[in-house]
């Protein structure tokens, strides 16, 4: 007993320490990629090619007054931030990898994912409504209706490929892949859902040109306008880990996950493909597919607020639905390879 | 039309006025109270149609305000300066033209907030620029600045 | 739970909120009181006098030689312009005779700094709608054209390089070549520029039919430059009132007649071109001689009332002095083409949403200190 709690707080730690060590470097790699694509160097002055630049924010962050505005509800502004990092770390969990390395292997993986997600908007309501300030507010009821909105494409562009393997554990998911990967196995309809599922979950974690949520040159930096110091850390943290999430799905559900590039049949290529460890499998995909979804940011100006409902609803949902019937239409003729 | 067609035509709609023509633009000059009618004119009647006005200004002579209309038409593409004497300089008045010309209202916002000049009928009239319980009108000659400091 | 002031939601169930004065995309000192139907906008009231500095005021006691200075700060993206009325209003009292390689450079910086100050708007406009990179690629041009300036003038942003009779100084030896480099760069770089933000689907579908104006509105309102230009108002100075040679020169008056937003971008992106061409015309040909004409140490206007326009980037600068034949204005006027602009941002922002106003604003490309002088 004693023995499996300590081995439980232990894993516990090192995934904390890895998640705070990732959103440092996606830090940096968004500002190296905001650069490239803005023709300008980006970090570089503090420490070798700025790496230590992000530290250095931290640092400064640490040291900010954790300010609370005079009229906010002084209990839930300050809940809010450890509401929307929890359900970024809980998320976390299931997610496998490399071969054989999985926190928590879970039978519903899929299904946990996509609900604990689903909670972040609980924290960004309470945030926005908390802090008494009227762009906060606008801020926060826009994210209702956008997270709730795009939640629905993302779980049926998740349901193909459950369909397709017919488990909803991320393992099996992944060890039925290996004889390819699903974004090749699965035809046109599936790289229409990988699609959909990128453009959804970039919604889904507020990201430009989806982020009306914080919307800065409407809203002043909407529901964590008030956030100072190190309360608005976690929500810059729990924003990278949020991407981090959504991409090692994407990774995982179409690519593979930690499954080395595989060619059904060819045996010898297959072996040699497994030479590369899967753990850089794994993190080669969830980077390609970060590196894809910051260039979003970087491209794309915003979206106003009816054009992104319109753009789920009349757009997007259609779309995943029909697409849904003809990979189950797929599934049950064997068409797949 | 040109500057003596546009006296013709401006006498018979109005025969008090008096005209003014050293400068660039033809001036005409009429009382205050006389506004509102003859702005209508200028703004519907087909010789004239200056659906225009580019700037709204007013003068402090000291002993007389006086307003400083410039219209120009786009169809005619002709231009007049109408000016309008206010004599009462303690609590001077004049019609509002923003039922005329939409752009007036900000415009005579502002001379309401340096000239003090009241706007009768003008939509929303406010110290534009100022605070509210600001003492005098700066762009007035008499207006003297407690604050200032002599070098 | 909005705690405070009563009217933050008012008898009618109306959200007022303030943008401004600091606001992001105010670009400036602007307040806007904006009266909200969830995220509909039913009401905009305009509050200025944040960067009020009383120019007019200030203008009465200084020379005609000094009062020109202050103007670089009222539209300090168009500071060239600013000046050049008021060099040129002296001009036209006294009735100096400015020679021609005066005349050649004015017009050569003045469309430089309108290319300098279209682009800054793009620059501005992809920033308000959330797209950073448009900035930086922007300012690449905005930053040739800026050195350019700092050689010539000596300055920047405040140039006061025009004077009554001429200009300040004489160009740099290399300035044409420096100029034509710039041109090229910047024809090189336009194609970018409709590939990144012009060309953009997002970027069309916020601008396409946001923040209509008509053309009736638009002289009603007296709006003028590319704002009234896009509502098809001809109203471009350049060719209605010519002033240093513009009548020599072959040069399209860029008029669409949209009326929204989409349409008001096109004309600035148009008239980049313009100036490009017109510049084209004069840099090898600017005429040897003097660059100022000979005036007397005091200018004393005549006893009189003079009104001089020019086309600054945003529309039409009007300077209106009235001389008591003393050496400083007895009254001086400007009539700033953005205070005339900002009176359309209340009426074509109606019924639009937050993200809407916000398209509007970097459109019709207010530079706050012009408003309030």
């Amino acid at each position: 007993m004693l023995l499996t709690v300590t081995e439980m707080v232990i894993v516990g730690l090192c995934l904390l320490v890895f998640l705070i060590l990732l959103a440092f470097f996606l830090g940096y790699m968004e500002r190296k990629v905001a650069a490239f694509m803005e023709l300008r160097l980006g970090p570089n002055r503090v420490g070798p090619k700025g790496t230590l630049q992000i530290i250095a924010d931290t640092v400064k962050l640490l040291f900010k007054e954790g300010f609370t505005p005079d009229a906010a509800d002084k209990f839930l502004f300050n809940l809010a931030p450890g509401i929307i990092i929890t359900t970024a770390l809980l998320a976390v969990a299931p997610i496998a990898y490399a071969r054989g390395f999985q926190i928590w292997d879970i039978n519903i993986g899929v299904l946990y994912i996509s609900s604990v997600s689903s909670m972040a908007v609980i924290g960004i309501l309470m945030a926005g409504w908390s802090s008494s300030n009227k762009y906060s507010l606008i801020g926060a009821m826009r994210c209702g209706a956008q997270i709730v909105s795009y939640e629905l494409s993302i779980g049926l562009s998740l349901i193909s490929i459950v369909v397709l393997t017919g488990s909803l554990s991320l393992n099996d998911i992944v060890e039925s892949q290996a004889n390819g990967w699903w974004i090749f196995k699965g035809h046109i309809p599936v790289m229409i859902a990988f699609v959909i599922f990128v453009v959804a979950s970039t919604a889904e974690i507020n990201r430009a040109p989806f982020d009306l949520v914080e919307a800065d040159q409407e809203l002043t930096g909407g529901f964590n306008t008030e956030y100072a110091g190190m309360k608005f850390a976690m929500f810059l943290m729990a924003e990278y880990i949020n991407l981090f999430v959504v991409s090692a799905v994407a990774a995982t559900i179409f690519l593979g996950g930690w499954m080395p590039f595989h060619i059904g049949g060819m045996t010898g290529f297959n072996h040699i493909m497994d030479y590369i460890p899967s753990s850089i499998w794994f993190f080669g995909k969830t980077l390609f597919i970060i590196f894809i979804i910051m260039q979003f940011r970087w491209t794309f100006p915003r979206l106003r607020i009816d054009q992104l409902l319109n753009l789920e609803w009349k757009y997007l949902l259609p779309i995943s639905m029909v697409n849904v019937l003809l990979v189950t239409l797929m599934a049950i003729m064997g068409w797949h390879f | 039309m040109t500057n003596e067609e546009l006296k013709n035509s401006f006498t018979q709609i109005f025969p008090a006025v008096t005209f003014d023509e050293t400068g660039e633009f033809l001036n005409a000059i009429i009382p205050s109270e006389e506004l509102l009618p003859v702005m209508k004119v200028l703004r519907s009647s087909k010789e004239f149609l200056f659906d225009y006005l580019f700037c709204l200004t007013c003068v402090d002579w000291k002993d007389h305000l006086m307003m400083v209309y410039f219209l120009k038409s786009n169809t005619h593409n002709h231009t007049i300066v109408v000016k309008a004497k206010i004599t009462d300089t303690v609590n001077p008045q004049i019609e509002s033209v923003y039922d005329i010309w939409k752009t007036a209202e900000l415009n005579e916002d502002e001379v309401f907030d340096l000239f003090g000049v009241k706007f009768l009928n003008h939509p929303n009239l406010r110290r534009i620029f100022l605070e509210e319980d600001w003492v005098g009108y700066p762009l007035r000659k008499n207006y003297v600045d407690e604050h200032m400091i002599e070098l | 739970m909005i705690l405070g002031e009563e009217d933050h939601i008012n008898e009618e169930g109306e959200f007022v909120i303030n943008m401004g004065p600091q606001h992001p995309s105010t670009h400036g000192v602007l307040r806007l009181k904006v009266w909200l139907d969830g995220e509909t906008i039913k009401k905009v009231e305009p509050h200025l006098g944040y960067i009020h500095r009383s120019i007019e005021k200030m203008s009465e006691s200084l020379s005609y030689r000094q009062y020109g200075y202050l103007t670089s700060r009222m539209d300090y993206l168009s500071a060239h312009m600013n000046n050049l009325a008021c060099a040129l209003v002296v001009e036209k009292a006294l009735q100096i005779q400015v020679p021609e390689r005066a005349q050649a450079i004015r017009v050569i910086i003045c469309e430089l700094a309108r290319i300098s100050s279209h682009i800054l708007w793009f620059a501005s406009a992809g920033l308000d709608l959330g797209g950073v990179t448009p900035f930086f690629y922007a300012f690449r041009d905005r930053e040739a054209i800026n050195n350019i300036m700092e050689e010539t003038c000596g300055a920047r942003l405040t140039m006061n390089y025009m004077v009554p009779g001429g200009v300040i100084a004489d160009v740099p030896s290399n300035f044409q070549a420096r100029v034509k480099e710039v041109l090229k760069q910047f024809k090189d770089n336009y194609h970018e520029y409709d590939e990144i933000l012009m060309g953009n689907v997002i970027f069309q579908n916020r601008m396409m039919d946001v923040g209509v104006l008509t053309k009736e509105d638009a002289i009603a309102l007296g709006c003028t430059g590319p704002v009234a230009r896009a509502s098809g108002v001809s109203c471009d100075i350049r060719k209605l009132y010519p002033y240093d040679g513009y009548e020599k020169l072959q040069f399209d008056e860029v008029i669409l007649t949209g009326g929204d937003s989409w349409a008001r971008c096109q004309v600035r992106m148009a008239e980049m071109l313009q100036s490009v061409h017109i510049i084209e015309q004069l840099i090898d040909n600017i005429p040897e001689g003097d660059i100022v004409a000979k005036t007397k140490n005091v200018i004393k206007l005549p006893k009189g009332e003079f009104y001089q326009r020019v086309e600054t980037a945003r529309g039409e600068l009007g300077v209106y002095i009235v001389s008591d034949g003393a050496s400083t204005p007895y009254r001086c006027k400007y009539r700033s083409p953005n205070f005339a602009n900002l009176s359309a941002i209340p009426h074509i922002s109606k019924g639009h949403k937050i993200g809407d106003l916000i398209a509007i604003m970097a459109t019709i490309d207010l530079i706050i200190p012009d408003i309030d002088r």
